[in-house]
């Protein structure tokens, strides 16, 4: 099968002129080694120098090219234009307010991440002379699945839930908190619960499944929030039953 | 952010969820075609029996524990599933589905136990 | 450069129609109202049951017609795929480590089939004997 060109149908908003998003239409070469990222790249190029959209590492490690692509939130740097037929959609992420064309806002989620307190919290603080804090390879096999995560945000583009309850902190934000609870130099969790076994927290997933299968990095959120909900669980019938050793 | 109530309703949902899914499908088969496709003889569900069963202790366990958690399991997942389908009245659909599983849950005391 | 980010509105009640995957989840959800609905029946049958042999033989009967065999059949197709989303998901909820490796998913699968397939044929006896 030999294609010349594609038709790329992309959407477009420019807060200072239009009331709402519309799509165009541009007609670009058929490259079969070219990914849609590139396919975009040469719009803006030769066709629209307007066209808004991030990207930067074009090798799936930066997660800033995440859009959604004929209805599938994926990274257009790791996706080939070969896959598609000769018309391909493009829309910004979904569950974003969008910014600008194919750019979306994404304060709220950084929010949500910082609330998780996504970093080692130490028992004891060392200074940098007293030395790393040690840590075996088992140890490090428990989390390393979660240390993966790019904040690409496809997760919460494919999850309905973000959409159906703007509060939900949300797959990535929820999966490095279990990283860290995961970590055995750390001895946050107890913090972290505050945020994550709140009602917007884990409660709100219903395990729809779709975080972990967009996931161009296999971090699997939706395992995560489920060990969680579980680990959770037992501490709040261990707390009930054992008031005692409640701190 | 305070801790949330969840875990009661979703322990009961998971505990309901594991064993239905191990037993339910059988369980159904029994009561809805053991006898009509002639697996059993009809006095297996004969008054009789079923009276005798749900006369002994343990017989009175294997009738209320797992019915008592499959309502529960079916009841929270109720509540979220009409929360999907685009229904915004949380609370009472979370009065309908818990309140019908716990008089399911009173009636089977009241039927076992008491009558 | 003023900023006014554009909020696309979410379809409340129709949005799992936009994807073959939510589609599934909520064949999954909805297995929930067919396993209340005979939980429901089971204890129309206890009650029914206390109160004496004709309200209990009225009861058989009532599971016994054309309509009972219906909802019942619909309900063991239901019941089996909640059973089968069930075990799928059991190696995330659950991952089992052995020797700092996690046992492949697959495995953790077949168990729970073998369990069932036990549990069931259990049942199938018991309820015969």
């Amino acid at each position: 099968m030999s294609r010349d060109t594609v038709q790329l149908e992309i959407l477009r908003y420019d807060p200072e002129k239009d009331s709402e998003p519309y799509f165009s239409t541009y007609e670009v070469p058929f490259n079969d080694d070219w990914v849609v990222l590139d396919a975009i790249n040469y719009v803006k190029e030769n066709l629209d120098r307007t066209l808004t959209y991030r990207w930067s590492c074009h090798m799936a490690v930066c997660g800033s090219c995440g859009m959604v692509i004929n209805g599938e939130p994926v990274l257009s740097c790791h996706t080939f234009m070969r896959d598609y037929g000769d018309k391909i959609r493009i829309e910004p992420l979904q569950n974003f307010p969008v910014e600008r064309d194919l750019v979306v806002v994404i304060d709220d989620f950084v929010e949500k991440l910082g609330s998780v307190k996504p970093y080692i919290v130490p028992k004891v603080e060392k200074t940098v002379d007293e030395g790393e804090y040690i840590q075996s390879p088992a140890q490090l096999a428990v989390f390393k699945q979660y240390t993966a995560c790019i904040n690409c945000l496809l997760c919460y583009s494919a999850c309905p839930q973000v959409g159906l309850n703007p509060g939900f902190v949300g797959p990535a934000a929820l999966a490095l908190a279990h990283r860290y609870n995961l970590d055995s130099r750390d001895v946050g969790r107890a913090a972290r619960e505050d945020v994550v076994a709140s009602n917007p927290g884990i409660w709100e997933c219903s395990f729809v499944g779709a975080c972990s299968e967009v996931c161009p990095k296999s971090v699997d959120p939706a395992a995560a929030i489920q060990q969680t909900k579980i680990a959770s669980t037992v501490d709040y019938f261990t707390d009930f039953l054992t008031p005692w050793r409640k701190q | 952010m305070a801790r949330s109530n969840k875990p009661i309703v979703w322990g009961l949902f998971a505990a309901g969820g594991t064993l239905s899914a191990f037993i339910f499908p059988a369980v159904v088969f029994v009561i809805g075609f053991g006898v009509t496709l002639g697996f059993y003889s009809p006095d297996v569900f004969s008054y009789e029996r079923m009276q005798a069963l749900a006369a002994n202790p343990l017989g009175k366990l294997c009738l209320f524990a797992p019915t008592f958690l499959i309502i529960w399991h079916a009841a929270h997942r109720l509540r979220i599933t009409a929360h999907d389908f685009g229904i915004r009245a949380d609370g009472l659909v979370a009065a309908l589905c818990y309140g019908s599983a716990a008089v399911g849950t009173v009636a089977m005391i009241y039927a076992l136990f008491i009558a | 450069m003023s900023r006014r980010p554009y909020i696309r509105p979410v379809q409340r009640s129709t949005w799992w129609l936009a994807q073959p995957r939510y589609i599934r989840y909520m064949a999954r959800e909805v297995t929930s109202a067919f396993l209340c609905a005979y939980s429901l029946l089971i204890i129309v049958g206890l009650v029914r049951l206390a109160q004496g042999p004709l309200a209990y033989d009225a009861f058989l009967a009532a599971v016994y017609s054309t309509s009972g065999q219906v909802f019942s059949l619909l309900t063991l197709i239901f019941a089996i795929y909640h059973t089968y989303t069930w075990f799928q998901v059991t190696p995330k909820a659950m991952p089992i480590r052995k020797g700092g490796k996690l046992i492949a998913g697959s495995i953790i699968v077949g168990a729970h089939w073998f369990v069932f397939l036990i549990a069931s044929v259990i049942i199938l006896y018991l309820v015969g004997m």
